[in-house]
């Protein structure tokens, strides 16, 4: 069961092979025994996830549910959760319970799944590691002294070992996919709009985009069928009538044009990555597709951008927490200003600091034409660059990230390299495009390699039935890290 | 050497719509503390805007009214500040690309007509209020108002001196009232107004260094500030000095206005596009649309109440109060319903209607509030009243006295005629008798009158009124006065 797709354990729960209180207990225990090795997890309460779960028998026993009825799903900690505390992996939050529940939250529990619990992720979702979390780092399962990657990496490890079916996830500018790439599981950034942000702690709101992570690509249309659609609240939210993400699933590859971008397959890349990313190339060469070379001529400026758009925005979305309403504040302040500032200091990480820092320059007088409005331009040309890439192919292939899964504390000291890893991620989220992340093979040291495709706006049927068909050929992505066996 | 004296204007006018800006909450004025404020209003994290369309159209209708451009698609930025009343730690306000460019207001100076241009309008939402009493040494917070709309109306410098800039201000006030997107109240913040101030030499025609005044109001704080402000500016010029640009509080109570804070301490707001708010697209079918709705601008309203009779500054009084001008509305009507008067006698009781509502009626406002406008008889009753003085039935003097009555009980027009034996004396048979009496108990005004002092006519005409209580009809009275004097 614990290696069994949402489809599976769907079918094992109508066929009452399994209740879900059975289920839920189940993955309850593997989080016990797993999370103190992992620190997957920020917060559990088996109460309400065995509430939930006895909520969903009770509507199975009366022939009633569907897809993901009584399944239990992992939440990052960036929605907000009624009842149930949502950190955003910030001391600011620690003790923050939220009086509502995020679009997200409330689709899931309208489809009856089980809230397993909330999941570990970088401060603010600050972060390609995983390290900056004040909850401390996630490791990684398939080497506990490496990152699972961030800001995701909660969920991401989560999955990776088992501890749960699936679970959401944000990214920004990689938060989702890089994580799935460097933890060996299935992850999706959908279209911009097209999951509602409401409730969904901010980060950088013109980047923000809620997504599943899943062992497969079939796994990650269930979910988005349960948690994309048009949100009122969220004025971002794209109106545009339901889709069934699984309408695609069996699809042929034959006549698929796969662009491949020079600027992905260059000098900076492992070179066990681009092996295996090429021999995936191939694989799909074989099944019919028909790879293209194009160009993103604009890519090394990617990176550079998304640093100075995000935190921008990043630096305005955090101005909220400043100890007058709810969070962390500080004790007896002098003044205002006091108040301010001790609150801030202490409640804030150094990576969240050194992001509203920087995003507070960018927008300052006499900078905000250099940097921020410059940025803004060149995003533009970013995405024109896909505009025309899509002119000649269908979607485009290439490594999720860089390198594979780098040790604990490797570049925690050098912000910028950490930031050059988000060079193939940052692409799609500038242009607001769907990108998965799959499993695509390991590197010599058994680390999981992840290859990411990415579509037009709207294609995310198509990039996950590319993936499912590569998945029904291999196993990469149902291989459980050798340090959280069965 | 003389001055002229510069002023520009913003205001922010609240718009009256039910809901916020950019959530669900109530925007009524009064309610307990923080019994307003929604998730969004209080900025939880996790949410997000969503603009009120009603606030749009509000807006497009104002700068129809002024004859403004309004914007196809506008920008809503976020003005970043850190202070407790401001919850996200920034304002959603408009920068670069306001809704409304441009556009005018005409103002009556003297008895000329004088145009302000208007630079802009722009949407915003309102700041929560910050309590500094009764809290053991903290302040309070009260959210509530956080998140209602606001209209900031900028005008261009074309103000010259206090006079002009409250003409402005009143005219503004008339027309946001008038076209019903503001309810105009100055004591509850609906409705204020900054003010910057400058001057220079005559003649001149590059600006002077200005300052801007806050805390106006009201149109006299406004008129006192700017007169302060011009004074204190001319006299550091002319003692050779230099106007330092700053923000300035008037204290009405010392009658001055201090230095809040200079240029050098101004804030960097680090504008941007609000990425949580689309671009607001506008698009001709809205305006239209809105064009469709738009009330009767208190010009065309003015002009038709002078068009049916109403004398130049009464028809004034009552556009400046989108009330009263509803009242004589409705008034009107049922006067044009009775079919027993004849078209003189009923533009008679229409313009006596209008007397009433302006004299009265805004009497019985002060006394009694607003509220009394919405009591449901009242045209009926100001008609009934306007009418019978215009068949002769009543004085205008015993008009009033009725007026007082009914307003005071359930008692109908009639009724209060009849019972307090109000109706008219137009007996001529009756009245000549009167009038025998009292010039026979006045030998020596009539004597007066006689030798030329006219003003003595007047005392025996009250003495007529007097001695039948006000209802002798004053018309007849002075024609047998006059008469019987003349022989």
């Amino acid at each position: 069961m614990l290696n069994a797709t949402l489809a599976e354990l769907a079918s094992a729960l109508a066929a009452k092979r399994i209740s879900s209180v059975e289920l839920t207990t189940l993955f309850l225990a593997r989080i016990a025994a797993l999370n103190g090795a992992l620190n997957a997890f920020i917060t559990v309460d088996e109460e309400r996830s065995l509430a939930d779960a006895r909520a969903a028998d009770a509507l199975r026993a009366r022939g009633e549910g569907g897809a993901l009825t009584g399944i239990p799903i992992a939440h990052k900690d960036i929605y907000c959760t009624r009842g149930i505390r949502t950190t955003c992996g910030s001391k600011m939050l620690a003790n923050f319970v939220s009086p509502y529940d995020a679009h997200v939250i409330e689709r899931f529990a309208a489809a009856h799944a089980v809230l397993l619990g909330k999941t570990n992720m970088d401060e603010f979702a600050m972060g390609s590691s995983n390290e900056t979390s004040y909850c401390g780092p996630v490791r990684n399962p398939w080497d506990l002294q490496r990152v699972p990657g961030g800001s995701s990496g909660g969920s991401a490890a989560a999955v990776a070992a088992r501890m749960t079916p699936a679970a959401t996830g944000t990214d920004t500018g990689g938060s989702i996919r890089q994580p799935a790439a460097l933890a060996g599981v299935s992850g999706l950034k959908p279209t911009y709009g097209a999951v509602s942000r409401y409730g969904m702690v901010a980060f950088a709101s013109s980047l923000d985009q809620g997504g599943p992570l899943a062992k497969s690509a079939a796994d990650l249309a269930l979910l988005m069928n349960a948690m994309a659609g048009h949100d009122t609240r969220d004025s971002t939210s794209i109106e545009r009538p339901a889709e069934d993400y699984t309408r695609s699933l069996g699809r042929s590859l034959a006549g698929l044009r796969i662009g491949l971008p020079r600027e992905y397959f260059a000098a900076g890349v492992e070179p066990d990555v681009l092996a295996r990313v090429r021999e995936t190339v191939a694989w799909f060469e074989s099944q019919g597709a028909r790879p293209v070379e194009i160009s993103l001529a604009n890519t090394r400026l990617a990176v550079p951008v998304y640093y100075v758009l995000a935190l921008a925005e990043a630096s305005s979305n955090l101005s909220r927490f400043d100890g007058v309403r709810y969070g962390h504040r500080a004790s007896d302040p002098q003044d205002l200003l006091d108040l301010y500032r001790r609150t801030r200091a202490e409640g804030f990480g150094a990576e969240v600091k050194r992001r509203i820092l920087i995003g507070t320059y960018v927008l300052s007088h006499g900078y905000y034409d250099a940097y921020y409005l410059q940025a803004q331009k060149v995003r533009r040309l970013i995405t024109q660059d896909f505009v025309q890439a899509y002119r000649e192919c269908d979607v485009i292939m290439g490594p999720t990230a860089p390198g594979t899964a780098f040790p604990i504390g490797a570049k925690a000291g050098d912000p910028v390299q950490m930031y050059l890893g988000d060079i193939f991620t940052v692409p799609a989220s500038l242009a607001g495009l769907p990108a998965i992340s799959v499993p695509c093979g390991f590197d010599s040291r058994g680390l999981p390699v992840g290859l990411q495709i990415t579509g037009n706006h709207f294609a995310e049927a198509t990039l996950l039935g590319a993936a499912h068909r590569y998945q029904q050929a291999h196993d990469w992505h149902l291989r459980v890290p050798k340090e959280t066996p069965l | 050497m003389t001055w002229e004296i510069v002023v520009g204007i913003e205001t922010h006018a609240q718009l009256l719509t039910k809901s916020k800006i950019f959530s669900g909450a109530s925007t009524a004025f009064g309610a307990a503390p923080n019994t307003q404020a929604s998730a969004v209003d209080i900025a939880l994290p996790g949410v997000l805007p969503v603009l009120n369309r009603r606030a749009v159209e509000l807006a497009i209708r104002f700068g129809l009214a002024v004859g403004g451009q309004i914007s196809r698609r506008s920008i809503f930025a976020r003005k970043n500040y850190f202070y407790p009343d401001s919850p996200k730690g920034y304002q959603i306000s408009q920068y670069e690309l306001p809704i409304v460019q441009g556009g005018s207001l005409t103002i009556a100076v003297g008895d000329a007509a004088k145009n302000i241009r208007l630079t802009r309008a722009h949407l915003e939402e309102d700041a929560g209020k910050s309590l500094h009493e009764d809290f053991h040494g903290m302040s309070g917070i009260d959210l509530n108002r956080a998140g209602t709309p606001l209209l900031e109306i900028v005008s261009e410098p074309d103000l010259r001196g206090a006079a002009e800039a409250v003409a402005y201000a009143k005219t503004l006030h008339v027309l946001v009232r008038g076209i019903e997107i503001c309810d105009g109240n100055m004591q509850e913040g609906s409705f204020r107004c900054d003010a910057n101030v400058s001057v220079r030499r005559t003649g001149e025609t590059r600006l002077g260094t200005r300052c801007e005044i806050k805390n106006l109001n009201s149109f006299r704080f406004m008129e006192q500030a700017i007169e302060f402000e011009a004074k204190r500016q001319i006299e550091i010029l002319e003692s050779g000095g230099k106007i330092v640009q700053e923000t300035r509080l008037y204290d009405p109570d010392r009658d001055e206005t201090r230095s809040m804070r200079t240029k050098e301490d101004a804030q960097d707001y680090r504008y941007f596009p609000d990425p949580d708010l689309l671009p607001l697209v506008i698009t001709e079918g809205m305006i239209e649309e809105v064009r469709q709705t738009m009330p009767e601008l208190p010009g065309a309203k003015r002009s038709r109440f002078e068009q049916i009779g109403v004398p130049t500054h009464t028809a004034t009084t009552l556009t400046s109060n989108i009330d009263m001008a509803r009242v004589f509305d409705d008034t009107t009507l049922y006067i044009r319903a009775d079919p027993t008067m004849t078209p003189r006698q009923q533009t008679q009781a229409i313009v006596s209607a209008a007397n009433t509502i302006v004299t009265s009626l805004s009497s019985k406002i002060d006394d009694w509030g607003a509220a009394i406008i919405s009591w449901p008889n009242l045209s009926k009753q100001i008609g009934q009243i306007a009418i019978r003085v215009a068949q002769g039935t009543i004085s205008s003097v015993a008009a009033k006295e009725v007026q007082d009555a009914v307003l005071t009980s359930d008692e109908s027009v009639d009724d209060v005629i009849q019972r307090r034996g109000l109706q008219q004396i137009s007996d001529a048979g009756a009245l000549e008798t009167l009038v025998d009496e009292v010039l026979a108990a006045n030998a020596k005004q009539v004597a007066d009158y006689r030798a030329g002092k006219d003003k003595a006519f007047n005392s025996l005409v009250g003495q007529v009124m007097k001695a039948t209580r006000g209802k002798a009809n004053p018309t007849q009275v002075n024609e047998i006065l006059r008469r019987k004097l003349e022989r």
